[in-house]
């Protein structure tokens, strides 16, 4: 596998998540999430998921990030998360930090797989969408009616919460 | 120098654990919310290593699930945050304490 992409795009995604999570202004972390978002779909595209790489710039950059920018836009907090964040909850989310990414990284830090497996073996790396669309249809079409029965869920969750329900003239 | 599974499982802790950080010591809950988004992204990144060094195309097959997932729950999320907004005129975590005690 290419080193030099690889590590050139890790130090785009993480030091773009970094800003998301540091910076004060919050349409500035919203553009930081957003530039980690497309340094991990090129990540995809070097691990052959050309199709997932494709789906995250279009769900998450166009449409969930849009709509964060959107609300901030909407609420206009702007300027009230000047107050800085108290030292305990600040050291306290170091440690956390500290330990779950070491913890982390000892699982994680043994020397698992070098060589990715042959592209041959693996029919649903690539851009097959064909792959795809006939994995959704027969071995995984019980969770795509679930999940579509949640999106319809969350939807109308959505209209209720942001509804304003106007009381009922005749209740009294 | 190789870049192998390992490398991408450590990227991925390490963006989990940067959102982690950003859940716990950020006050305003759209940030917070942006920071679970970074946490959602993290573990798709490990399945899709995981998926593409092993072989098998089930991790792929997954991911598409949490983009559903995740789109649903910024939704839902969202519109918390903006009922919040109209009854207490404030997205700030520590001003909303009204179940505390």
């Amino acid at each position: 596998m290419p080193a030099l992409p690889f590590y050139l795009l890790s130090a785009i995604t993480a030091g773009c998540a970094i800003g998301a999570v540091a910076l004060r202004n919050t349409v500035t972390a919203a553009f930081c999430l957003l530039g980690s978002l497309l340094g991990m779909s090129g990540l995809f595209v070097l691990l052959d998921a050309y199709l997932l790489a494709a789906l995250l710039v279009l769900v998450y950059a166009g449409a969930i990030v849009a709509l964060f920018v959107f609300i901030v836009m909407l609420l206009d907090v702007r300027g009230s998360d000047s107050r800085p964040t108290t030292r305990v909850s600040l050291a306290a989310a170091g440690v956390a930090f500290a330990v779950l990414g070491a913890g982390l990284a000892v699982t994680f830090g043994r020397n698992l797989l070098t060589t990715p497996a042959p592209l041959a073996e693996a029919p649903g790396l690539g851009a097959s969408l064909k792959f795809y669309g006939e994995q959704l249809f027969t071995t995984y079409l019980l969770p795509v009616q679930i999940v579509g029965f949640l999106l319809l869920i969350a939807m109308l969750g959505v209209i209720v919460i942001s509804k304003r329900f106007a009381p009922v003239e005749d209740a009294k | 120098m190789t870049v192998g599974l390992d490398q991408y499982l450590f990227l991925s802790a390490l963006l989990f654990a940067i959102g982690f950080f950003g859940v716990l010591a950020r006050r305003n809950a759209i940030v917070i919310f942006m920071s679970l988004e970074l946490m959602l992204m993290a573990s798709t990144l490990a399945l899709v290593a995981f998926s593409r060094f092993n072989g098998t195309s089930s991790g792929n097959v997954f991911v598409f699930f949490i983009l559903a997932i995740a789109a649903a729950e910024v939704a839902v999320g969202l519109a918390i945050i903006v009922a919040l907004f109209r009854h207490r005129k404030t997205v700030m975590v520590d001003e909303l304490n009204a179940l505390k005690n």
